[in-house]
């Protein structure tokens, strides 16, 4: 890993605020049934990435296995990439999309 | 008869494996051959459920997401299936190691689970021993056993 001398001067360009009500729509995070994943395990996993409650992990996998689906987290792009990302590395089929 | 739990969390917060050879063995060989299955193509549709898309339907953004990720994942589901078959033979787990078991019992169910076909059904199912899948369904059986003890392993910590 390098870390190069900043050169003498830098033209800094400032990032253009631009009011885009279709950018700032919530991102959901949504996981799928499947019929492979345990239900203790998905439970599992919603406590240890979210931190939810047994209670709240619990509804939430009924959800998904009697539902087909169920929105598990949300809110800023960045937010849902990582929460999916995370998911995913568990295992768990989730896809994101804005509310 | 009382059967003893495979994995059992101890006093000290580790975790006790009480595993025959034959399943060491199985635990030690599985980790290897799945790797070897990703190493040749990851994109292999047996392999879809390890790497799911996340954009429903935003073929752009879903490009943008698998060049961020997909390494990372990648790693992440090497690295816990070589703690798996690098610990199999150990009588006692961290309780790091156990949560790598858990991502990699789970990576090898839903391969082996896609491969076959595996509904609802499979689960309440006797395998027939003629059919030509028997031994991948009792492997998957056995996994699903493995993962259920582990999964209420990790939960009493």
């Amino acid at each position: 890993m390098s870390s190069p001398a900043a050169p003498a001067e830098v033209e800094l360009q400032e990032p253009v605020e631009v009011d885009d009500p279709e950018r700032d729509r919530p991102w959901i995070v949504i996981v799928w049934n499947d019929p492979i994943n345990l239900m203790s395990y998905v439970t599992f996993v919603f406590q240890k990435l979210f931190g939810y409650s047994r209670e709240k992990a619990t509804k939430l996998m009924l959800q998904v296995h009697n539902e087909g689906k169920a929105v598990v987290s949300g809110g800023t792009r960045e937010k849902a990439e990582h929460d999916v990302a995370r998911l995913h590395s568990h295992g768990l089929w989730a896809t994101m999309r804005q509310d | 008869m009382f059967v003893p739990s495979p994995i059992e969390r101890t006093r000290d917060g580790d975790f006790r494996l009480r595993l025959s050879d034959g399943e060491r063995d199985l635990l030690t060989s599985l980790p290897a051959e799945l790797t070897a299955l990703i190493e040749a193509d990851p994109a292999d549709p047996e392999l879809r459920r390890l790497f799911p898309p996340a954009y429903e339907d935003d073929e752009e953004s879903e490009v943008e997401f698998h060049r961020l990720m997909h390494e990372e994942l990648l790693a992440g589901r090497r690295e816990a299936l070589q703690v798996l078959a690098e610990t199999a033979r150990s009588d006692r787990l961290s309780s790091e190691q156990l949560d790598a078991w858990l991502r990699a019992l789970t990576d090898l169910r839903l391969a082996l689970g896609t491969r076959l076909g595996v509904t609802e059904e499979t689960y309440d199912r006797e395998i027939d021993p003629d059919d030509p899948r028997a031994f991948e369904l009792s492997v998957f059986a056995y996994l699903s056993w493995l993962q259920e003890h582990a999964v209420a392993a990790a939960d009493a910590s």
